[in-house]
């Protein structure tokens, strides 16, 4: 399984997907988050891999 | 079985770190790295922003955008000089953003920064402030107020060329979205990428991210590092800004590039005269008795007007006069 992980929220999704296709599964906008693995950014065509830590950064400001 | 070989860089053909179908683009660190700080230069050139020779008071917040455009600026060469402004909101949020602000300018070597304390100089936070005003629903605003008169002030006494924001697309997109929504043609009129100075205390406000999609802000900052305040400000929970930012994301979606091309081609038409917004009748402007700013609401702005009620006599910007 893979995980992804957005401020307090947590997904737990299966591998072999793209980063683009667990952002939508977990109903996130792949516009509206950047996605890290062991700390490098990744973009969202990479495919994910059992045991992934994923953390999402929201990019979207208000104000 | 085929080896998925992932996203390349265009340029070296390393792994890419960010896809940007809005400009057919994929970029390993490296090269987006080298490619977001040509991208501002050029914007900065395109609109005539500022000059290389010319000083510039970058507002910094402490957020991605703000960060990053200081370290663009210093990587392009400008002599760019920090503005924080400390608005003395609570829950950490301040003081979280300053630090992150002091930790940024140590890092480079010590980059040259200032920083006005709202407390400090007028008497009281941004929150005391609207409390006492009787404005509590309107704090974002009232800020807006307190901060561009800061901005106006230390621009003007450290004579500054530009003050330079870190708005970005996204930003601009959705205010754009806002304001024709509502058909607010005055906004409509005046939103632009470069906001000349009408008046020796009012500084010219320049946006050398205005083509920068937020998304590309943020991989940026993360990119090279930058620590940034990833928490909002409390009081812009729920900002209908952030509203507008998804629904131009779901555009965007269907057809990338949509919300670049919804802010040029509005630039582009008011630029050719296709779209005109009626001018402003000319309003009779006089300066300010206290501060020297121009208004249009007899002899106090609405800034030195705030401190002139009974219930803010504690406060008062004593201070900032008294040098």
């Amino acid at each position: 399984m893979v995980k992804l992980i957005l401020r307090d929220k947590t997904w737990e999704l299966p591998a072999g997907m793209t980063v683009r296709d667990a952002i939508k599964k977990a109903g996130l906008d792949p516009h509206a988050v950047l996605a890290m693995r062991d700390g490098k950014l990744i973009n969202e065509e990479t495919l994910t891999r059992p045991d992934d830590v994923i953390t999402l950064i929201s990019v979207i400001s208000g104000g | 079985m085929s080896v998925r070989r992932g996203m390349r860089c265009r340029k070296c053909g390393a792994p890419a770190v960010i896809n940007m179908p809005q400009h057919k683009l994929a970029l390993c660190e490296e090269h987006y790295l080298e490619w977001v700080p040509a991208r501002v230069g050029q914007t900065i050139k395109r609109f005539r922003m500022f000059r290389p020779e010319d000083k510039v008071l970058v507002a910094v917040s402490g957020g991605k955008d703000s960060l990053a455009l200081w370290d663009i600026l210093y990587r392009l060469g400008y002599a760019a000089e920090g503005l924080y402004i400390d608005l003395g909101i609570g829950g950490g949020y301040s003081a979280e953003s300053k630090a992150k602000v002091e930790a940024f300018a140590a890092a480079r070597g010590g980059l040259p920064y200032r920083v006005v304390d709202v407390r400090e100089t007028y008497g009281c936070s941004i929150p005391e402030l609207a409390r006492r005003s009787r404005r509590g629903a309107k704090t974002c605003s009232l800020c807006g107020l307190v901060k561009r008169h800061i901005m106006n002030r230390v621009a003007y006494e450290g004579g500054f060329a530009a003050i330079a924001t870190g708005h970005n697309l996204d930003d601009e997109a959705a205010v754009l979205m806002q304001n024709t929504l509502h058909w607010q043609a005055g906004y409509l009129g005046r939103q632009a990428p470069v906001l000349p100075s009408t008046h020796p205390h009012l500084a010219r406000k320049v946006k050398p991210l205005c083509l920068m999609y937020e998304r590309e802000m943020a991989a940026y900052s993360l990119v090279r590092g930058i620590d940034y305040i990833y928490d909002e400000c409390p009081y812009s929970v729920g900002a209908k800004t952030i509203f507008y930012k998804e629904l131009l994301n779901q555009l965007e979606g269907r057809s990338p590039g949509a919300k670049l091309h919804f802010y040029l081609s509005f630039l582009k038409a008011k630029e050719e005269g296709t779209i005109r917004f009626a001018e402003e009748e000319a309003v009779q402007m006089q300066d300010c008795r206290r501060c020297g700013q121009p208004t249009t609401a007899g002899d106090l702005c609405a800034f030195c007007r705030l401190w002139e009620r009974p219930e803010m006599a504690v406060c008062g910007p004593a201070d900032e006069f008294e040098a």
